[in-house]
């Protein structure tokens, strides 16, 4: 079947099959290898991506559910001029990663909490990022840096 | 991991998804917001053949007063549940129970409804809504029908409706003015819950619902009842387990399960008296 998906603001069209997971239409058929596959079982939250404005977990939502949606990955986060995100930059200045792998599902579930709740406590951030796991447990470092980023 | 393959089709109406579900027969599934669906596909634990996406029915998401009940579309996602000043205002159980579902990335696109047909006796809406005393409407072929909580849930992931009917809405009766707690017991947020207890008082009246302490989600009627009669609410906690069938597994042995039923409803009966 057809999908149609704007990724980052472009639009992409290919023919899928019904089965094909969105992070797999992200990583192989749109080419932005930025989202991660960790759990594979919605629970480590790696994949997360922005589905028409709110973070979800692309490893369980089918492409074909997200026909005629936007999203936006990791990749879709920094400005065209290579300005970091807000929050990629809080990240970035308060260490907010280790080794990496969860961090760009992290930056996702982050900017979407923000979006709801702008002045989070610490609490708030922690309750926010439960669908989120880190296994180098850098959890400290990165409810800073989601702090950080509500500060900026 | 990857589900077995199917056909997808789009429902632009209820209407249109029951006669699409009639045409492709028992082997095919309603997709609603896809949280427990999808997993299940993905581990092959089901294997639909068609799947008919009801994801698209808008006017299946709503959550309205209506006299002494309020009415929630069944396409209603967790988020709008946990977020709605009608329910937190008339139903504050149920949004604070909805706000408990899996993390927000799984409830921005899981539903109520979704939840309520999966029938999984561990998610914690099932048990609530059955605490609350709430009817489901089901549309079908030949129309729609009423069918009480505690008629609905018959085994394991199984329900009362027929493969051709569809969960179109959820009716919560109004409870204003009740005490309230809901006890969910994990060792890690995002989990299901070991156990869990979702319980009202009003009056001489009351509800509790226990999330996975057996194959459906159960109405812990005796403990509604002990109170009725005047008893203390640690007397009445003690029968929590009663008539329970919870099974063992790496987190817990049936025992445990039942110490946690106990004791999840003596605190949730304080919280829901505390007023």
């Amino acid at each position: 079947m057809d999908v149609t998906i704007t990724v980052n603001g472009q639009q992409h069209t290919h023919d899928v099959e019904p089965r094909t997971l969105l992070v797999h239409y992200i990583r192989e058929h749109a080419g932005l290898t930025g989202t991660n596959i960790g759990c594979d079982t919605s629970s480590c939250g790696a994949c997360s991506i922005h589905l028409n404005g709110e973070a979800a977990k692309s490893c369980t939502v089918l492409a074909a559910q997200a026909d005629g949606m936007e999203i936006t990955t990791i990749e879709g986060m920094a400005a065209t001029d290579g300005t970091l995100h807000p929050m990629q930059q809080a990240f970035m200045e308060n260490h907010g990663l280790q080794c990496g792998y969860c961090t760009p599902g992290m930056v996702m579930a982050a900017t979407s909490l923000l979006d709801e709740n702008p002045s989070p406590t610490e609490d708030e951030v922690r309750i926010g990022l439960e669908g989120n796991l880190c296994r180098c447990t850098g959890y400290h470092n990165i409810v800073k840096s989601v702090l950080a980023a509500a500060d900026a | 991991m990857i589900p077995a393959a199917f056909d997808y089709v789009r429902a632009e109406s209820a209407e249109e998804a029951i006669s699409l579900i009639g045409q492709h027969g028992d082997e095919s599934k309603f997709l609603a917001g896809g949280h427990s669906l999808v997993p299940l596909m993905k581990l092959r634990l089901a294997q639909p053949t068609v799947l008919i996406d009801i994801g698209r029915l808008t006017d299946l998401s709503y959550i309205r007063d209506d006299g002494d009940m309020i009415a929630i579309g069944a396409m209603t996602r967790h988020m709008d549940v946990e977020n709605s000043d009608v329910l937190r205002q008339h139903a504050p159980l149920l949004a604070h129970a909805a706000s408990h579902v899996g993390d927000p990335q799984v409830r921005h696109r899981g539903t109520i409804g979704g939840s309520i047909c999966h029938s999984d006796s561990a998610s914690d809406l099932p048990a609530t809504t059955l605490a609350l005393g709430a009817t489901y409407v089901a549309q079908g072929p030949n129309g729609t029908r009423e069918i009480a909580a505690g008629d609905f849930y018959q085994g394991f992931l199984t329900t009362v409706l027929a493969p051709d009917e569809l969960l179109t809405e959820i009716r919560v009766p109004k409870m204003d003015g009740a005490g309230w707690s809901f006890q969910k017991f994990n060792r890690r947020a995002q989990d299901w819950a070991i156990v869990g207890v979702a319980a009202w008082r009003r009056n001489g009246d009351s509800g509790v619902g226990l999330v996975n302490m057996g194959s459906v989600p159960i109405l812990a009627s005796g403990v509604s009842s002990a109170l009725s009669s005047g008893a203390s609410i640690e007397d009445a906690a003690a029968q929590a387990a009663e008539g329970c069938d919870p099974t063992s597994d790496l987190n817990a042995s049936v025992e445990y399960r039942e110490h946690l039923a106990r004791v999840l409803t003596r605190r949730a009966l304080e919280e829901a008296s505390a007023g």
